[in-house]
């Protein structure tokens, strides 16, 4: 097999910069640690509404800084629809789907995510600056696609809470 | 045994009246093949251009009649047609002459290849009809759970049956050729044509088992639930590689017939051949990249299949370098000097084939850097689902396959219709004006999708669309492109047309075959064999598809479906 020798040149430099791209992707993910979601678990569609914690919907502080959204999709709105969290603190999303596939997008950040019916999303992020958020569902789920939309405002971030 | 396969004894090119003897054989059914594909392609492509306009937020749905004003009807139909039909109609046409000429014989079986256009015939008239009845509004990708009507499924049985028989007829010819040939290798233009169907082969098995062993049954009502999640991964098995089965037409096109159509030979006729069957080792175990977002799928498989998309892309770039190389020393005979200017001796102005093809050359060439950038996991939480990704995919299919199925028309049309091509100066602005259409579609589609505009949605009354300033001018390119794209295409149906009805030709037309650069001398038996090539690639996609394949069929819950349109 004769390969002439530019071609041979061209042929190492691709393959290098390719080699170079697969390390590059590779020291991000496992030396950076970007991940993308992975398996956060399945639910039981038929039951997911009576069972905890899909059965209350909401936001939950669940300690100094950190708070849990648990949400559902559904065609063709979020549940709660308007989420509303302090800036700087550590928020997990925790999302389903009761019917199709929906998906779920906050431009401008890294939440870009599938909804599964029957599985569960699981998103981390920060809000750093306070303000309000666009989040709709950027998979087809039907004719009211296009109006599925919610809403994500962080508020400037919490003054100690006086005891009530 | 001599391990080394001779190349075919030069055939003291056979006169032209001959080759046209030898198409006779098959031409109806080319033609047959061809028509159809061009009308769905203007069926595609006024729905096409109607969602371009949507992107500026123009609504000229509501001036249509009945059903035609449903956005998401008309998406279904522009993906089903021109993805699916439009593509497929084609490639059977072009590599069943491929075939022919390539190894020099008709078809094995011509009552093969009548039952083929009638299988494809009447799973795109159930398609059809099931979608603009709107009982099939899901989209070309159909995940469930969303339910379409069972004729929609059937319909997409019969289409990818039908690229199996035409698979079979090449495979049945190349056997009956090699039976009469042992000793010479199989020529180029056919082992391409060959390595396409055997890479789409391995392909399409995730679709036929979510077709036949899941969608199907469920929209009989032979089964109550789907698994949706485990369809929606069998789609992607087939729905990646379904680009380079759009794709490796065109390269055959670029490889085998360019060449000689500037008049220059093709470089190297072992790195060819090597490329085409990398495709069928490389192309299936990278489709996980469409599901990085997806709940339920594990990590290390999603990196895998990224990395994997790093691979696929090596004989691509080895393409870049073989043909660019091709072509040069085209330019060169006639007359190209410099480092860079003997560019200048192509005739982008004149020959509409050979114009038509250049340019989509330089588009696939912006489409494999997006397509980079989507597989590269981490970039990809910014652009996925976006309308970056349909400007991606518009680059790749209505750039670079859609102007090569154009330009090759150019000769095609007038081979088999026995007539003279009509408007040649038409045809060269037909096929630059396609170039600079999708060129600023692309740029505007990129653009929205970089400021997170969603795909697929029907933007003119997505009520967050006004907080969105910077999709205003994005929209405006997209909608202009699409326009351009629209009149451009509207010229090539109308050239097509006035050939088919035209002149008929004083001296016949062949199929244009690049010859070798280098004297063709022996080659290893391992670039002349598919078998083995097929054999890894079965292997490479089986370990990087089944253990996520397998839990998801073992483990994840179930939907019945939802007819949400």
């Amino acid at each position: 097999m004769d390969i002439d020798r530019y071609e041979r040149l061209w042929i190492f430099l691709s393959a290098a910069v390719l080699i170079g791209l697969m390390l590059a992707l590779t020291y991000s993910i496992y030396g950076l640690d970007i991940r993308l979601i992975g398996d956060a678990g399945q639910v039981d569609p038929a039951t997911v509404t009576q069972r905890p914690p899909f059965n209350q919907p909401g936001v939950y502080e669940e300690g100094p800084g950190r708070y849990r959204v648990v949400m559902v999709a559904r065609a063709w709105s979020f549940q709660p629809a308007e989420v509303r969290v302090p800036a700087g603190a550590d928020v997990t999303f925790q999302v389903t789907s009761l019917d199709v596939i929906h998906g779920f997008r906050v431009p401008y950040t890294t939440i870009n995510q599938m909804i599964v019916p029957g599985q569960v999303s699981e998103i981390r992020y920060r809000f750093i600056e306070p303000g309000e958020h666009s989040l709709f569902c950027h998979e087809y789920c039907g004719v009211g696609h296009h109006v599925m939309e919610g809403r994500i405002i962080v508020e400037p971030a919490a003054t100690p809470a006086t005891a009530d | 045994m001599n391990p080394q396969l001779h190349p075919q004894p030069p055939t003291d090119d056979a006169p032209a009246r001959d080759l046209s003897e030898l198409y006779r054989a098959d031409s109806l059914h080319i033609r047959c093949f061809i028509y159809i594909s061009f009308v769905l392609l203007a069926l595609g492509g006024v729905f096409g251009t109607l969602q371009a306009l949507d992107k500026m937020q123009v609504d000229l749905y509501r001036f249509l009649p009945g059903n035609l004003q449903l956005y998401y009807m008309g998406l279904t139909a522009h993906g089903v047609v021109l993805a699916l039909l439009f593509t497929g109609t084609f490639i059977i046409g072009f590599l069943s002459l491929a075939v022919v000429h390539g190894l020099r014989r008709p078809l094995a079986d011509r009552g093969l290849a009548w039952a083929t256009l009638a299988v494809a015939v009447t799973g795109t008239v159930a398609l059809l009809i099931t979608i603009f009845r709107n009982q099939a509004t899901v989209l070309f990708t159909f995940y469930a759970p969303l339910k379409a009507h069972p004729g929609f499924y059937a319909g997409l049985v019969l289409v990818a049956l039908a690229t199996w028989m035409a698979a079979l007829n090449a495979w049945l010819t190349w056997r009956a050729w090699k039976r009469e040939h042992p000793r010479e290798r199989t020529p180029l233009m056919a082992l391409a044509a060959l390595c396409t169907w055997a890479m789409w082969f391995l392909a399409s098995l995730g679709l036929a088992v979510a077709l036949l062993v899941y969608l199907l049954p469920w929209s009989l009502g032979d089964k109550a639930q789907v698994n949706h999640l485990l369809t929606r991964a069998l789609f992607w098995f087939t729905g990646h590689p379904l680009v380079y089965f759009w794709l490796l037409p065109a390269y055959l096109s670029w490889y085998t017939m360019l060449p000689a159509q500037v008049g220059g030979r093709l470089f190297s006729e072992s790195l060819a051949r090597l490329v085409f069957l990398l495709f069928v080792v490389l192309a299936t175990p990278t489709g996980l990249h469409h599901m990085f977002v997806d709940p339920g799928v594990a990590h290390r498989f999603k990196v895998l299949h990224g990395i994997m998309t790093y691979a696929v892309i090596f004989p691509s770039l080895v393409t870049a370098f073989t043909v660019v190389a091709s072509v040069e020393e085209g330019a060169r005979r006639r007359g190209g000097r410099g480092y860079i200017m003997w560019l200048l001796a192509l005739p982008w102005l004149s020959n509409p084939s050979v114009a038509g093809q250049l340019l989509a050359m330089l588009i696939f060439a912006t489409g494999g850097i997006t397509g980079l950038i989507n597989s590269s996991l981490n970039m990809n939480l910014i652009v996925h689902n976006t309308l970056w990704v349909v400007g991606h995919l518009h680059t790749q299919v209505a750039g670079a396959v859609t102007l090569t199925f154009m330009a090759v028309s150019y000769w095609l049309v007038p081979l088999l219709s026995g007539r003279e091509l009509w408007g040649r100066k038409w045809a060269v602005f037909q096929v630059w004006s396609w170039f600079f259409g999708i060129a600023i579609m692309a740029r505007g589609m990129h653009w929205m999708g970089l400021a997170s505009a969603p795909r697929r949605t029907f933007l003119t009354y997505a009520p967050y669309a006004e907080r969105f300033g910077e999709w205003h001018w994005g929209g405006v390119l997209t909608a202009a492109g699409g326009v351009i794209m629209f009149v451009s295409g509207g010229v090539f149906l109308f050239i097509m047309l006035r050939t088919i009805f035209g002149r008929r030709l004083a001296e016949p037309v062949t199929v244009p075959e690049a010859q070798p650069l280098m004297e063709p001398g022996p080659m290893p038996r391992w670039l002349d064999r598919i078998s083995p090539w097929f054999a890894l690639g079965l292997a490479l996609s089986t370990a990087a598809w089944l253990p996520s394949l397998w839990r998801m069929a073992a483990e994840y819950p179930t939907m019945p479906g939802f007819r949400l349109w």
